[in-house]
């Protein structure tokens, strides 16, 4: 196992300084074998995983939780690492990318990918927000890699919103280790295993204060209401397979610090207080979303926003605490992994292929795109929570939950919301897929066909994955999700 | 209620320095000059430097001198330096705000943004000052100064409307969260303060790069400009 967690940290590395010096074309076959090399390390590690805790290799730890998300940031780094070879081969509308552009997107995509399947597999709370500070730096980066006004306006706007949040999570940090040295002494440094195990002797104030901070501060990556506002300038400018691997991954793995914070204040203050809190931001972000979908212009935004509806249903799924709801939470992260990563990887044909980003120039997508006109549809349908995908699932589970849970108002409010947020999604779907093409004065024309083999395959594998979560979820990741929410429930 | 005693050399000598801390982030608020703005990041961050030296020799924590003299090379030599070079790349011809007088650039009247700022300021003070929190650092005074420091830099990097100041105003608030950790957490392992102060750097270079691009593009240092995103 120490072999599987050594290979993930080193391999996506290695990719990365590979694409320095590698001809692009053969440095995009590279990421997509370090993409497909790290998904199924990753796999390797689900059977045992779901039967006990991997423990302890130095700052390095892992267990079922950790699993999970890094078996989201895995897929969608395979997915979008074979979709990038498809993508960058497909002029766009200012010509095919360059020589220096190619390297730099190379590069950057493997380290983006390395710090975020680094992020999941720090047994130590410092650590763990310097890794997740470490994807904000790289994909700032890849945020303004198009060159445009907008996206240097979108990557400032970027960095600064989550590194100002991220100052507030570690001083969240700080009193974390504070509550901790309490306990453990000053030589405490910091691992999160200790501090859990002496959660129930920790002084209440700072685990509070350290809680709040935490979610505030991370939530600021994660998308929360109301430090979003990053979030749908930077999915819509960046790169699209970056776009998808943002949505994906990188709020997840945010996320994950979040269920790390939590658990720790459950422990320490009983389920009541980080359960409140997580709730309220979790509906307010989940309001802002599903109102923001009715009436978007920009595809990418479009979905940038159902990013934003779709974390605030994982934090209102935590937030409801029965186990039925936390199980749902977690195939929810795998589930909206997939379909996301499907979305925009189906958004990126439709740049390339219309060269625009406004809903309304976009017509008779489903005539003009044989396979990924359908994928997208789809994607979206799943999205939407539709059956039979992932997504309908996790979401029924975790309305279940809230209804075992007797939180019935709050769970009728994220039924409503869900809806609206289904009828802005669908709406958009219709005028881009469904209505016959219209060739308006100023739109490109536009021949019928798919850009490449390699931007369909990869959105294939992600409904497949998709329809397997949604209909029967194999017996090793039911036994994986398991184990997480037991850590999640403090009962582990 | 405890009689009045007066405080030891110690609390009185690092309260003086938090305060001073504090007095530099609002210096920085209302200062007219990009180059003057960086200098007072220096002196501020001098000061978390001098209070590290200062907290190791009492409470015997000799890492912190180590901390201290990593963190006087980055945040009082290297960022400055870096700072500087970018501005110096300016242009004559440019507009005042790139040859470093942003007096212009605020959103509000400056008058107005300092009342709010002591405004915000206090309330972090009083507010932080109910946490029955004592560390093993620093006195207990100078946490809630550090959390009226970490509001003003919002102050700052809300009010100035130019990549510099902006990019000042999150390097101040981190020497805000610095102050905050002396006091709670001064025994903290060196290798995590190392990882900390390495990421600081990294996130240096990459904002210099991106005022880079921002300039490039919007021949301009100026943020008001970066409007077409919304919705």
């Amino acid at each position: 196992m120490t072999a599987v967690v050594i290979l993930l940290l080193t391999v996506p590395v290695g990719a990365a300084i590979a694409s320095l010096w590698l001809p692009g074309r053969v440095a995009g076959l590279v990421t997509a074998g370090s993409g497909i090399a790290s998904l199924a390390l990753v796999l390797a590690a689900v059977p045992a995983a779901a039967h006990r805790d991997l423990g302890w290799l130095g700052f390095l730890r892992i267990d079922a939780l950790s699993v999970v998300f890094l078996l989201a940031t895995a897929f969608v780094y395979a997915c979008v690492a074979v979709y990038s070879v498809g993508y960058l081969q497909t002029p766009g509308p200012g010509g095919a990318p360059d020589r220096r552009y190619a390297r730099r997107f190379w590069a950057g995509l493997n380290l983006f990918a390395w710090s975020m399947l680094a992020a999941p597999v720090m047994g130590n709370l410092a650590l763990l927000w310097v890794a997740i500070e470490v994807t904000t730096i790289i994909s700032g980066l890849l945020v303004a890699l198009e060159g445009t006004e907008a996206a240097a306006e979108a990557a400032w706007k970027y960095v600064l919103l989550a590194s100002a949040g991220l100052a507030i999570a570690l001083l969240g940090t700080i009193f974390m280790y504070y509550a901790g040295s309490r306990v453990l002494g000053p030589s405490y440094n910091l691992a999160f295993g200790p501090l859990l195990s002496v959660a129930g002797r920790l002084p209440h104030t700072a685990v509070r204060l350290a809680f709040v901070l935490g979610v505030l501060g991370f939530g600021t990556k994660v998308g929360l209401f109301p430090v979003h506002t990053w979030l749908p300038d930077a999915h819509s400018e960046a790169p699209t397979p970056v776009s998808a691997l943002l949505s994906g991954s990188l709020l997840a793995v945010s996320f994950y610090a979040i269920l790390r914070f939590y658990q720790v204040a459950q422990a320490a203050l009983g389920p009541r207080f980080p359960r409140d809190v997580l709730l309220v931001f979790g509906v307010a972000s989940l309001l802002l979303a599903a109102l923001y979908l009715l009436d978007q212009r920009d595809y990418k935004r479009l979905l940038a926003y159902s990013s934003v509806e779709h974390m605030g249903i994982l934090a209102i799924g935590v937030s409801f605490g029965a186990p039925v709801a936390l199980a749902g939470v977690l195939l929810h992260v795998l589930a909206h992994a997939a379909a996301k990563g499907n979305a925009f990887m189906g958004a990126g044909v439709l740049l390339r292929k219309f060269g625009v980003k406004r809903i309304s120039a976009v017509t008779g997508g489903l005539d003009l795109l044989p396979w990924s006109g359908p994928l997208f549809l789809a994607a979206i349908l799943a999205l939407s929570a539709m059956p039979p995908f992932g997504i309908f699932r996790s979401e029924f589970e975790i309305v279940t939950g809230g209804l075992a849970a007797s939180a019935n108002v709050t769970a009728a409010v994220l039924v409503v919301l869900v809806t609206i947020a289904f009828f802005g999604l669908s709406l958009a779907a219709n005028a881009m897929l469904l209505t016959p093409r219209r060739e308006l004065p100023g739109t490109v024309h536009v021949t019928r066909g798919e850009p490449s083999a390699w931007i369909v395959v990869p959105v294939v594998a992600g409904l497949i994955a998709l329809l397997v979560l949604g209909l029967h979820p194999p017996a090793d990741l039911t036994g994986l999700m398991g184990r997480a929410v037991a850590a999640l429930r403090g009962v582990a | 209620m405890s009689p009045v005693q007066a405080p030891s050399v110690y609390t009185g000598g690092a309260n003086v320095i938090a305060v001073l801390i504090l007095l530099a982030e609002f210096g920085m608020l209302r200062q007219a000059l990009i180059r003057d703005q960086v200098r007072l990041y220096a002196a501020q961050s001098g000061l978390i430097s001098v209070l590290a030296v200062i907290v190791g020799a009492v409470r015997d924590l000799p890492e912190l001198y180590l901390l201290a003299a990593l963190s006087a090379a980055l945040k009082v030599v290297v960022i400055p330096l870096v700072l500087r070079r970018l501005l110096r790349g300016s242009r004559p011809g440019d507009s005042a705000a790139d040859l470093g007088d942003i007096a212009g650039s605020g959103g509000l009247g400056l008058a107005t943004t300092v009342l709010v700022a002591i405004a915000v300021a206090a309330f972090g003070f009083f507010a932080a000052g109910r946490l029955p929190v004592a560390g093993g650092g620093a006195p207990a005074t100078a946490l809630s100064v550090s959390v009226s420091v970490v509001l003003v830099a919002f102050v700052l990097m809300i009010h100035r409307r130019d990549v510099i100041s902006q990019a000042i105003g999150l390097f101040s608030l981190e020497n805000g969260i610095s102050l905050a950790a002396l006091v709670v957490a001064a025994s903290l392992p060196l290798i995590l303060e190392v990882a900390l102060l390495f990421d600081l750097l990294v996130a240096v270079i990459v904002f210099g790069l991106l005022i880079r691009i921002h300039r490039g593009r919007a021949e301009s240092l100026s943020t008001t400009e970066l409007t077409s995103l919304r919705g």
